[in-house]
């Protein structure tokens, strides 16, 4: 009967489930905290769903539009006196217009050309934020005003809420949409068009698609998604540091997209739900986090080349057919 | 004036460094087109071994040596345990495979050495020379010898010898190189072992300047990566260059306009260079086939 309905319909009910269940297994409210975390991850990671896995585009520097959305949050309610969810978008529509600006001249690189170029521009917002002090505290990073959800909530419905929970069900309905955006582009004329691109740029440029203004449309989403997820952590954190527009955070969101299958949308959400409750599970290990996490990204990418979920499901139904 | 030529020798000394990472990465991405991104804790590796064994008892020059032979065997297992059972795997698989090593030998560097920042004694003493109102530190001209001395030997390498030659076979074209009878698994291994140890050399020349500890490695890699860049990939004159270029354009940047921003002009240049060259200053360009 699940064959009947069609994948993108199907990929959303996993999700949605998968959303609803997941409390149920909560041992502690702790968990609703890690449960945002891995959805807002997931967010940042379905833009890079599109621009890696659909248009088959590396970005090293995705952390810096992050930066942006955190920073826009951070600095739009006190210097503009905009309201914490107008600020949202101010960091969306900055990050989008930037990735619009600069993206024409590096989308034009190849592989390991625009690596360094994504590279370099991620770089260069994370000097930003970390030298800016007088604006962005530096390296010690600065408060962020509330969102207010958990408040708004009370006030209507005369109860109390704990801001984690409310929270889970906040990023929940986002990754849900965000999902929802990206599984509908998958099939539409722009999603074909950029896995054309993903497939030969010339066959693709052959057929008369414009390649460089699609490149740059997925570029721009992907953004514009890395910056929601910023704003997000720092409202829901009401705190930033310059770390999350770091090198290291755009490889650790690469990492998550690849890691769980960088062509599908779930996979990538599984990718983000490894990598997000991983490191939580090793703080046990204290000093040897490191160790297993760069053990665990090369045995994953070396014995599961397509990630972790297309992985399993080829297993799957190959068992199924035997 | 003089403060002009100090800039220019303090960028030229850190230039030097980073010209060695780039020409690891050059070395390792002509026989293999991977781009490692571990190569900056080869750096590292080679500083922090040379620290805690001349710190055990070992006079500094055995210490370097067993330091630089250590990370060439670490450079040889990477390969091996790592680069070849992924062979064929994507671009962005083998980012992340080497990313993931880099994380890897980055804690367990953090393990097996400590969180310390570390130094040994120049090899020279630390009486700076004076010329025309610059001062030069004597380990600088061991940094710039050393590099020099190191290009020199890998270009007399790759060109004079016949190993060297099978090495660049090998990067030309794997098949063939096999079909010629040169044992490609065995170039691969040379390959790692040479990068590591010449990311090595680097870190055991500049130690004594600028300190190390086990977190040197990702800005090191980083810079070398865009400095490979830069001058082009695969190429090793274009490696130079770039290390060079950058170490002072970020010195230069660091004396007249802000120390807080020189390392956003090195990025800048970079990103400037390869709008208007996509290949970078010395790189070929490239054709795809249909």
């Amino acid at each position: 009967m699940l064959t009947r309905i069609p994948p993108r319909v199907r990929a959303l009910l996993i999700l949605s489930i998968l959303i609803l269940i997941a409390p149920m297994l909560f041992p502690s409210s702790f968990y609703y905290r890690i449960g945002t975390l891995i959805f807002i991850n997931s967010i940042a990671v379905i833009g890079l769903v599109i621009l890696i896995g659909y248009a088959g585009q590396i970005s090293l520097g995705h952390a810096g539009f992050s930066g942006i959305g955190a920073y826009a949050c951070a600095l739009a309610p006190t210097h503009l006196g905009l309201p914490p969810f107008l600020s949202l978008i101010l960091g969306a529509v900055i990050s989008g217009l930037l990735a619009w600006f600069v993206g024409r001249p590096i989308l034009r690189l190849k592989g390991h050309y625009l690596a360094v170029a994504t590279l370099g521009l991620g770089m260069l917002i994370s000097m930003v934020l970390n030298n800016e002090a007088q604006f962005t505290g530096g390296p010690d990073g600065m408060m962020v005003a509330s969102l207010g959800l958990t408040k708004g909530l009370e006030g209507l419905f005369d109860v109390n809420l704990k801001t984690s929970v409310v929270w889970y069900w906040f990023a929940g309905v986002m990754v849900l949409l965000g999902a929802w955006i990206a599984l509908n582009l998958y099939n539409s004329p722009t999603g074909r068009v950029l896995r054309s691109v993903h497939d030969s740029e010339i066959a693709a440029k052959t057929v008369g698609a414009d390649v460089a203004r699609y490149k740059l449309v997925a570029f721009v989403i992907s953004a514009v998604y890395a910056s929601i997820a910023g704003s997000m952590l720092a409202l829901f954190n009401r705190f930033i540091t310059p770390d999350i527009a770091s090198f290291l955070h755009s490889v650790e969101l690469v990492t998550m997209t690849v890691l769980g299958g960088a062509g599908s949308v779930l996979g990538g959400i599984a990718g983000a739900t490894l990598l997000t409750a991983l490191p939580q599970a090793l703080t046990v290990f204290h000093e040897y986090e490191h160790v297993m996490l760069g053990l665990i990204m090369m045995l994953v990418m070396i014995f599961m080349r397509d990630g972790l979920l297309p992985t399993l499901r080829k297993t799957l139904t190959r068992r199924a057919i035997a | 004036m003089s403060e002009f030529l100090q800039f220019v020798f303090s960028g030229l000394t850190v230039g030097a460094v980073y010209a060695l990472v780039a020409l690891g990465f050059t070395i390792i991405y002509n026989a293999s087109s991977v781009v490692n991104f571990a190569q900056g804790e080869f750096v590292m590796l080679g500083g922090m071994a040379t620290v805690f064994i001349f710190d055990a008892g070992v006079p500094i020059w055995g210490a370097a040596a067993l330091a630089i032979l250590l990370t060439a065997t670490i450079g040889i297992l990477l390969n091996k345990l790592a680069i070849e059972p992924a062979r064929g795997a994507s671009v962005v698989n083998l980012i992340i495979i080497t990313i993931g090593a880099s994380i890897f030998l980055r804690g367990l560097a953090q393990i097996v050495f400590d969180k310390q920042i570390h130094r040994f004694p120049a090899f020279s003493g630390d009486t700076p020379f004076n010329i025309a109102g610059a001062t030069l530190l004597p380990q600088s001209i061991w940094v710039l010898f050393g590099a020099a001395a190191v290009f020199i030997g890998l270009y007399a390498f790759f060109t004079r010898t016949l190993m060297g030659k099978a090495v660049l076979a090998t990067a030309n074209n794997r098949l063939a190189a096999r079909l010629v009878g040169i044992n490609t698994n065995f170039i691969m291994a040379l390959s790692f072992a040479l990068s590591a140890a010449v990311g090595a050399t680097a870190g055991v020349l500049v130690t004594p300047i600028t300190l190390t500890s086990y977190d040197i490695g990702v800005m090191l890699a980083l810079k070398g990566f865009a400095a490979a860049m830069l001058g082009g990939m695969g190429n090793p004159f274009g490696a130079l260059v770039g290390g060079l270029l950058i170490g002072l354009i970020e010195a230069t940047t660091a004396g007249y306009l802000s120390s807080d921003y020189k390392d956003a002009a090195a990025f800048i240049v970079i990103l400037l260079t390869l709008f208007v060259m996509p290949q970078g200053l010395f790189g070929q360009k490239s054709m795809e086939r249909v």
